[in-house]
């Protein structure tokens, strides 16, 4: 068994993401190797080389790969494929963009968003939205994989000497172009490893309102999260929204405000391990799956609980 | 410029599925089927590209069922030009036509009817696998734009803006290029009864997978298909006061 897992990251930085989907490399077993694809990125290859537990670092270090679009990414997956039983990626939107654009060129049928490792060649995953846990069993000679990172440990960043092998990326199949990235910047902890949550829903009522969720964020050290209806009513960004189409968190201690708790949202958060539910109306399907539920005002109640807190 | 949608026949987003009591998958009979709601944004997007005379010509494509052909015929009132159904008996959420098998139908389809761009939902909320859009990208060789929240179109340049972690990403694609849509590109319209009554009568064309060369056999075999664990209610707190005590010495999350 040989694993390649394709690091998630900016040029400078490795993203947790992708020791979560090495946590699911290890459960797999054998030899994990690392891919860092980018552009100046010897800092990120040099911190993959530290992970414990690694055999070696990949570096495909070419200016076109700065913005690491699927289109150049996917040959080199499929350049280095052969030499794998396991490739792994997360499932962010990074992992969901390229890796199946790899499997169709190595003629594989991808798994997405597996939750286990039951044995080298069988998963569960969830289906329709998480009211379903499927079990699969591959038959395809290399198994492309990604992983749903709030459910795998994270591997120890530190501890490991891998060696770092360089690899020529073949020439930019320029088919696509990067242009620009508009992208939040927060103090705050990333949402899907933050220990706690915060989020508001349509209740909250306006983007001005949304200070209130911010200000109990900041005091609890708190990620800020969202329902799908608040980032459609334009109260916060879309990278806020947790839900079955948004982001997947699972955080020791997520705090739903003014949220109903529509399916889609509770597929996104559910496996968070204490829920607490602030809303008015005391018949929310929220309550049905919060630990701790406080039916009142949250214009009252959340003032109150930062003042408090 | 002509535009490819495929679309999907999936268990109408509001229904609460049920898991077959052999475990062998999700019990879909008599259960209300409907367009997956991201083809439906991929199709809403055709149809404003056409009415903004960027397009003139919309297909729309499906594999499934005879009975996939109610939803062709949505798409056709919605603004699709015509259809295409693949009729297979196999089943399409789970076990059956995997997300690499319909990516090589469509590519069939797409060398057949050389669109300049297709256009289809990011994932299907039956299977949720995210990968034929990536897949079918692949396998013409084309650009990919997935997770589109907006789309524009002019003089033969296509810019479109991404939902990533952490913002957005705008990227310039080389046409023939392949869009996936994003809950936020754009809010389908409600097809008119005079427009449902049109679609009856616009061409839809029945053929079979091996008329396209493709192989259904799944690669994924399903072992089984459990309920997830449920999480019970918990407690009602009457105060503020008692959530943080809870919160502190019984919960000891804070």
């Amino acid at each position: 068994m040989k694993t390649l897992v394709i690091a998630e990251h900016d040029n400078t930085e490795l993203k947790s993401a992708t020791l979560h989907a090495i946590g699911a490399a290890i459960k797999i077993g054998g030899d994990i190797d690392i891919l860092v694809a980018g552009s100046n990125c010897d800092i990120v290859a040099q911190a993959a080389a530290q992970i414990s537990g690694i055999n070696k670092v990949i570096k495909a270090d070419a200016p076109p790969l700065e913005h690491q679009l699927a289109e150049d990414i996917a040959p080199i997956i499929v350049d280095l494929a052969s030499n794998y039983t396991h490739i792994l990626s997360a499932a962010t939107t990074f992992g969901k963009n390229t890796l199946p654009r790899a499997a169709a060129l190595l003629d594989t049928q991808q798994i997405s968003d597996i939750i286990s490792v039951e044995s080298a060649d069988t998963f569960k995953r969830p289906v329709y939205a998480g009211n379903a846990i499927a079990t699969v069993k591959s038959s395809d000679s290399i198994k492309l994989i990604t992983v749903r990172t709030t459910t795998f440990d994270a591997a120890d960043a530190a501890g490991g000497s891998a060696s770092v092998e360089d690899y020529s990326a073949p020439a930019s199949s320029e088919l696509s172009k990067f242009i620009k990235h508009e992208l939040s910047t927060s103090e705050r902890p990333e949402l899907t490893s933050a220990k706690i949550v915060v989020s508001g829903g349509r209740g909250v009522g306006s983007e001005e309102n949304f200070a209130i969720i911010e200000k109990l964020a900041d005091k609890l050290g708190a990620a800020i999260g969202a329902s799908r209806a608040a980032v459609d009513a334009g109260y916060v960004p879309n990278d806020y929204q947790v839900g079955q189409t948004g982001k997947i968190v699972a955080p020791d201690l997520y705090i739903a405000i003014g949220i109903s708790g529509a399916i889609q949202h509770l597929a996104g958060m559910k496996d968070s391990k204490v829920i607490v539910a602030i809303n008015k109306d005391e018949d929310a399907p929220i309550f049905g799956v919060a630990d701790y539920g406080l039916v009142a005002d949250l214009f009252d109640a959340v003032p109150e609980l930062e003042g408090k807190i | 410029m002509k535009i490819l949608v495929p679309i999907k026949r999936v268990v109408d987003y509001n229904v609460k599925i049920r898991v077959k009591s052999d475990n062998s998958g999700i019990d879909i009979a008599n259960v209300k089927m409907s367009i997956n709601p991201f083809d439906e944004i991929a199709i809403e997007e055709a149809v404003r590209l056409k009415e903004a005379g960027k397009a003139s010509e919309i297909i729309a494509v499906t594999i499934g069922p005879e009975k996939s052909q109610e939803q062709i015929r949505t798409a056709m009132a919605i603004g699709a030009d015509r259809g295409i159904l693949v009729k297979t008996n196999a089943p399409i959420d789970l076990g059956g036509v995997e997300p690499l098998a319909v990516a090589k139908t469509l590519k069939a389809i797409a060398d057949k009817e050389n669109p300049d761009l297709i256009i289809m939902g990011k994932q299907s909320i039956d299977d949720d696998s995210n990968q034929t859009g990536q897949m079918l990208a692949a396998l013409l060789g084309w650009a990919q734009g997935t997770f589109a929240s907006e789309l524009e179109i002019n003089d033969g340049s296509l810019q479109v803006t991404r939902e990533i972690d952490g913002g957005l990403e705008t990227l310039e694609l080389k046409t023939p290029a392949i869009i996936t849509t994003d809950l936020r590109l754009n809010d389908p319209r409600y097809a008119k009864l005079p427009d449902i009554m049109k679609a009856k009568k616009k061409p839809l064309e029945i053929i079979e997978p091996s008329d396209l060369g493709v192989d259904y056999t799944p690669r994924l075999e399903i072992v089984s298909v459990n309920e997830p664990p449920t999480r019970s209610a918990g407690i009602k707190v009457e105060s503020v006061d008692a959530l943080i005590d809870t919160l502190k010495n019984e919960a000891k999350v804070i």
